[in-house]
């Protein structure tokens, strides 16, 4: 022990004096993690706000009822079920609840409209009790205003949205029918920002064509009551249209709408903790390979392996927790300014209108802390190992590269980790979450950036027999061979740093050019018209009377629904149009046998619910489980959570609904758009709110929702590129500071000082064009696992690969400019000491 | 008798139709007129055409123990004037209304639940033909060998019990039409059975106990009750020892002042002595604040009353003073009902009005 205590004190004033002579190399890591750790905390953190605040949302507008039984389609289900429900033992009350999506003239944005038995809900959902105004008042929450089958009941944030203060007159849409109310009080138990309307259920079903039909009945249980026996008792009396949905069950959901978009930008706020890893590295590696006399010494005296080891592994750690608890610190201010200035959407749309508290979460700040730590003793792990490896003896002597260029760097430990990074790739989701695809791309990084002595060397060697007229660039070509384990470090950062942005470059610009793809094929047509959803749409003769509206050749009607196949999902979007295979980018094909109702499922649907071409499918389109055979999956980009397309003839004969909400039209030869909307307008049903677009009107709106989604993806990986930048810029300006005597050396040698610039620029350039092309394979090989792993199994669709040439090309000048710039800049710096003095210069 | 309006009054005015564009089918409320025969069973049944009606048993228990306690077990029926064209199953054209409560000199306090719901469904129902309520696990029903079962309660206290008739239905008023203000149409028709037999059991913290007792039943049904003066009223119904049975009430302005007053008495020979207004007055003998609502209440109170053969007084001493039940949170008024003793009988009283107006 007596011993130990002179070491650990050696050791402490070792790594305190290497800092003190060079403090901005282990700033710069710190701040590398510390940028890694607050970026990852603040996505999770604005996220798990958001999410937060939308299931507190979910729930108001559920009225904190225990359990549900909802329609699994808008249409709802019959009413009958009520009392069935209402005389279950174990159920202590039922609420019967109409709900319906409304709309006004001039609202921003839908309202959720609820027809309640006052008198039911007082005992399930008080919070969606009204507050009537005026002289009623009094009369406390089951007085008359709920009743009245012209009064309804808004929340504040309705009032706002639909511009009216109580005492006014409403015209309220919805299921297609407008209808005249006066605004009788507030909703004060209404979470703030939630657009509800309450009016009595009687007067919902009669005035909004609801008769016999219920969307939702919501439960108490009593106390006590065993909840999983009530629970298989109400399951057994539920019609197929009808299921049981629990607040865990609508959490699952709205967690499960979200999910694997909140880890892609988990994962992405990662990648800069993990460039911020590389830094560490090659900090470190520097470090050692300036001291590896001063290490060799120490052994020499005494010191073990393990000590060695355990020192540079405790530098690492003491960079990785200054950094993460900064990070932390960054994290939480950025996250609460993200909050305060954007709200809790992070641009997937997710959590659109939520204005969500800052909730702080110690777990996910304590994981992303250890994270950051790991990630720098990682860092610090190979250049500690080599510390401890190199032999006394030789190290004493050799202040050069540790590293014999003459041997060749082994290759197998890298190629190892390239294939088992490529085995994971073929692993499935868990649970919903590509959790071995994110594993292949760290496995792919790791090995791409071990195979780089290797890579570097064969690529290096044939440049090394070139004759070269000039002396700077024949030395820099020297330099570059006979420094193989610097050249190594300078070209982890690049390489990481460039494989991470050329990976999310070429999968973005796929996914783009997908979509653009797909737009243009299911934009086909020369003009939509669609009814306001809670307009109920065209009626038969109304179809046909714009059909017959002279400059269209061809109007086609369509409409969509939607379906909850199980309450753990988000709801399955139900498209139903007339079977056109030319506006349907389909993938794969079955042939109906006949008889048969086909139905076709888009790529997400296929992929969630496990349907497949040829197979027969039951769906509860009309109140009962009806038989569909599969007859195609198509591609679809505008349904996340699945989408099925029917046969507009079939779902007629199905529920008898013939109303359609929207139409595509074709124009005849030589028919202006314009007149052709003023002709269609002239002929729409009055009340009718109609909206025409043109298909590059709605595409460049498609394509600004993406950009928009994506614009998070960008910051992110804008800031891990700069930290990468930066990353490589420190190595490369540290290593040409560490070679002050060589470059006075040279001077002695004749070398003039133009000559030595031109050698580091030269030198940096190189370094910088092979880092730059092995990193843009490798983030091609990472983008394939992106395309078609990530992608697929977080959100259930498929694209093309396509390349952004000039991206690529610009980002891959722009690393070599850098490098070479870097390099040029710190050697201006070294070259300005007097050359004698940096010959004499010695530790 | 004209108890408990302002539970409908919420009820009632909510039905004051707000004048709409399609032109709403309100419904027609039949008038109450004199000459009408009661006719049993079918009167013992519902009469949904009339705008309120009620059911309405109060009465004193004896627990095997040998402890009183006061119990009141009504159902509401009211007509709200909704629009009578919605087909919607749930439109409210009847809503059914209970309550319960249970006096205990112990407890010193009411113990009272309720129940609303708008007819329908099975869930809720008044049948038409006998009497025949539910409202979801609460039940009152006549059964066929004439007794009323009822079944009310919740987490505080359940009462299962019996009514056995001991004598026939008393008519109110002139055979049945009994007069509530000075208009012709403030009327109500009206019969009572007093001296009902009780047995059954009474349950709390889960321990059921036997009970036994007297109770009175009121059947009241209308559609024009009050005066627009009128602020509250007081109602007194006894079972007297000898068998006879009192029932008296005043409706009040709000001066206090008597408005209308009626009632009647059967002696134990089953001769019936109709009250005039001019025959009823109702005294205040002590008053009780209610440390809740601030209500003054006169729960110690006299009645004379004007009979042929003489002025006769009865003193009406509660069975303890808090006997104040708050159904505002179910839309009902702040009232006093509770079980009292006279010298030689029993019965309940009921104030209303005294915190606030009620309004029709």
């Amino acid at each position: 022990m007596a011993a130990d205590r002179p070491r650990a004190l050696a050791a402490r004033w070792m790594i305190l004096g290497e800092w003190r002579a060079h403090p901005m190399r282990a700033v710069t890591a710190a701040v590398a993690i510390a940028v890694g750790v607050a970026l990852g905390l603040a996505v999770h953190l604005v996220n798990a706000s958001a999410l937060n605040e939308f299931s507190q949302a979910v729930s108001t507008v559920n009225g904190d009822a225990e359990l549900q039984v909802r329609g699994v389609s808008p249409a709802g289900f019959d009413e009958a079920l009520y009392p069935t429900l209402a005389r279950l033992p174990g159920v202590a009350a039922t609420s019967p609840v109409v709900e319906l999506e409304a709309g006004a003239k001039g609202a921003d944005g839908p309202v959720t409209l609820i027809g309640l038995d006052v008198l039911r809900a007082a005992h399930v959902t008080p919070s969606l009790l009204g507050r009537p105004s005026g002289a009623d008042a009094a009369h406390g929450p089951t007085s008359e205003a709920a009743f009245d089958d012209n009064a309804v009941l808004l929340s504040r944030a309705a009032l706002d949205a639909l511009q009216v203060k109580p005492g006014d007159r409403l015209d309220l849409t919805a299921a297609g029918r407008t209808v005249p109310l006066a605004v009788a009080g507030t909703l004060p138990g209404v979470a703030e920002g939630q657009q509800i309307a309450v009016m009595d259920i009687a007067a919902a079903q009669w005035r909004f064509g609801q008769i016999g039909k219920l969307q939702r009945i919501d439960l108490r249980l009593e106390q006590g009551a065993d909840a999983g026996r009530v629970r298989a008792a109400i399951a057994r009396v539920l019609p197929a249209d009808a299921q049981l949905v629990s607040r865990e069950s609508e959490a699952r959901r709205s967690d499960a709408l979200s999910r694997a978009y909140r880890v892609n930008l988990d994962m992405l706020a990662l990648m800069a903790l993990l460039t911020g890893g590389f830094l560490v590295y090659s900090a470190q590696s520097l470090a050692v390979a300036r001291r590896r006399a001063q290490f060799a010494l120490l052994r020499v005296l005494g010191v073990r392996r393990r000590a060695l080891l355990g020192q540079v592994l405790a530098e690492g750690a003491v960079v990785g927790l200054a950094g993460g608890v900064a990070g932390l610190g960054l994290g939480l201010a950025l996250a609460s300014g993200v909050l305060a200035l954007l709200g809790g959407d992070l641009g997937g749309g997710y959590f659109g209108g939520v204005e969500p508290e800052l909730v702080f979460a110690p777990g996910a700040a304590l994981v992303f802390l250890v994270l950051g730590l790991l990630t720098a003793m990682g860092g610090s792990l190979i250049p500690a190992r080599e510390a401890a490896r190199a032999q006394p003896a030789v190290a004493l002597k050799n202040v050069g590269d540790s590293v014999d260029p003459r041997v060749a760097p082994r290759i197998w430990p890298s190629l190892l980790l390239l294939a088992v990074g490529a085995a994971a790739a073929f692993a499935p989701a868990v649970g919903g979450i590509p959790l071995f695809g994110y594993g292949a791309m760290a496995l792919l990084l790791a090995g791409g950036v071990a195979a780089m002595p290797w890579i570097a060397r064969t690529m290096l060697t044939p440049l090394q027999r070139v004759r070269v007229a000039g002396a700077a660039v024949d030395l820099a070509f020297k330099r570059l061979w006979g420094a193989p384990s610097q050249a190594a470090v300078a070209l982890c950062g690049i390489v990481a740093s460039t494989s991470l942005m050329v990976a999310m470059a070429v999968m973005v610009s796929s996914f783009r050019g997908s979509v653009d793809d797909w737009l243009g094929q299911v934009l086909a047509d020369d003009l939509y018209v669609r009814a306001e959803a809670s307009g109920g749409g065209f009626d038969p003769a109304t179809q046909a009377a714009l059909a017959r509206t002279p400059g269209v050749a061809r109007m086609v009607f369509q409409t969509s629904t939607s379906l909850r196949l199980s309450p753990d999902q988000p709801p399955l979007a139900v498209l139903i149009r007339p079977f056109d295979a030319r506006r349907m980018p389909m993938i794969d094909s079955a042939t109906p046998p006949a008889g048969a109702t086909p139905v076709w499922v888009s790529e997400p649907a296929a992929w969630l619910y496990g349907w497949k071409p040829g197979q027969s499918i039951t769906l509860p389109i009309s109140g009962q489980a009806a038989p569909f055979f599969v007859a195609g999956v198509w591609r679809d980009y505008s349904n996340q959570h699945g989408a099925v397309s029917l046969d507009s003839a079939d779902y007629t004969r199905l529920t008898g609904d013939a109303f359609r909400a929207g139409a595509a039209v074709e124009l005849a030869p030589g028919a202006k758009p314009e007149t052709v909307i003023a002709a269609l307008r002239a002929r729409m049903p009055p009340g009718l709110s109609v909206d025409f677009a043109e298909p590059k009107t709605l595409r460049a709106f498609a394509l600004r929702l993406f950009d928009r989604s994506f614009a998070v993806t960008y910051g992110l990986e804008a800031i891990a590129i700069l930290v990468g930048l930066a990353g490589v810029a420190a190595t490369i300006s540290a290593q040409t500071l560490a070679r002050t005597k060589e470059f006075g050396m040279l001077r002695h040698l004749g070398v003039t000082r133009s000559q030595i610039v031109a050698m580091l620029a030269t030198e940096g350039a190189v370094l910088g064009a092979v880092g730059v092309l092995a990193g843009i394979g490798l983030g091609l090989v990472m983008s394939q696992v992106l395309i078609h792993v990530v992608n697929p199994q977080s959100f259930h669709w498929t694209m093309e690969t396509q390349l952004p040439w000039t991206l690529l090309a610009s980002v891959a000048a722009a690393l070599v400019a850098a490098a070479a710039g870097t390099a040029l800049l710190a050697g201006r710096r070294a070259l300005s000491a007097d050359a004698v003095r940096a010959v004499r210069e010695d530790w | 008798m004209g108890r408990l309006f302002a539970i409908l009054a919420a009820l009632l005015v909510l039905a004051s139709p707000a004048a709409t564009q399609t032109g709403p089918v309100l419904p027609l409320y039949p008038q109450v007129r004199p000459g009408r025969v009661l006719t049993f069973p079918a009167d013992h049944g519902a009469h949904p055409e009339f705008r309120t009606e009620w059911w309405y048993v109060t009465g004193w228990l004896k627990t095997e123990g040998g402890q009183d306690l006061g119990f009141q077990v009504t159902f509401f029926r009211s007509r709200p004037s909704v629009d009578q064209a919605n087909p919607s199953a749930f439109a409210a054209k009847q809503i059914l209304f209970a309550h319960a409560a249970l006096s205990d000199p112990k407890l010193g306090k009411l113990l009272h639940d309720q129940r609303m719901a708008r007819a329908g469904f099975g869930l809720a129902e008044a049948a038409v033909g006998d009497a025949n309520l539910i409202i979801d696990d609460w039940t009152m029903r006549r059964a066929a060998d004439g007794r009323f079962l009822t079944k009310v309660g919740g987490k505080a206290f359940t009462l299962d019990l019996a009514f056995r008739p001991t004598q026939p239905p008393l008519a109110q008023g002139e055979g049945g039409y009994s007069r509530k203000g000075p208009q012709p149409s403030q009327a109500s028709h009206y019969y009572s059975l007093p001296q009902m037999v009780v047995s059954g059991t009474v349950t709390r913290g889960g321990k059921a106990v036997r009970v036994t007792g007297s109770a009175w039943l009121d059947r009241e049904w209308s559609s024009t009750l009050l005066d627009p003066k009128a602020v509250g009223w007081d109602w007194v119904g006894l079972n007297l020892d000898d068998g006879g049975a009192l029932m008296a009430f005043q409706v009040r302005d709000a001066a206090g002042k008597a408005l209308w007053a009626g009632g009647s008495l059967r002696g134990k020979d089953g001769a019936v002595t109709r009250f005039t207004p001019d025959m009823v007055r109702f005294g205040a003998e002590r008053l009780w604040r209610s440390p809740r609502t601030g209500g003054r209440y006169p729960v110690e109170r006299s009645l004379s009353v004007r009979l042929p053969q003489g002025e006769r007084r009865w003193m009406l001493k509660p069975l303890f003073d808090d006997q104040e039940l708050d159904s505002r949170t179910a839309g009902g008024p702040i009232y006093w009902e509770g079980a009292v003793t006279t010298q030689g009988g029993r019965g309940y009283l009921e104030l209303t009005g005294y915190v606030s107006p009620m309004k029709l």
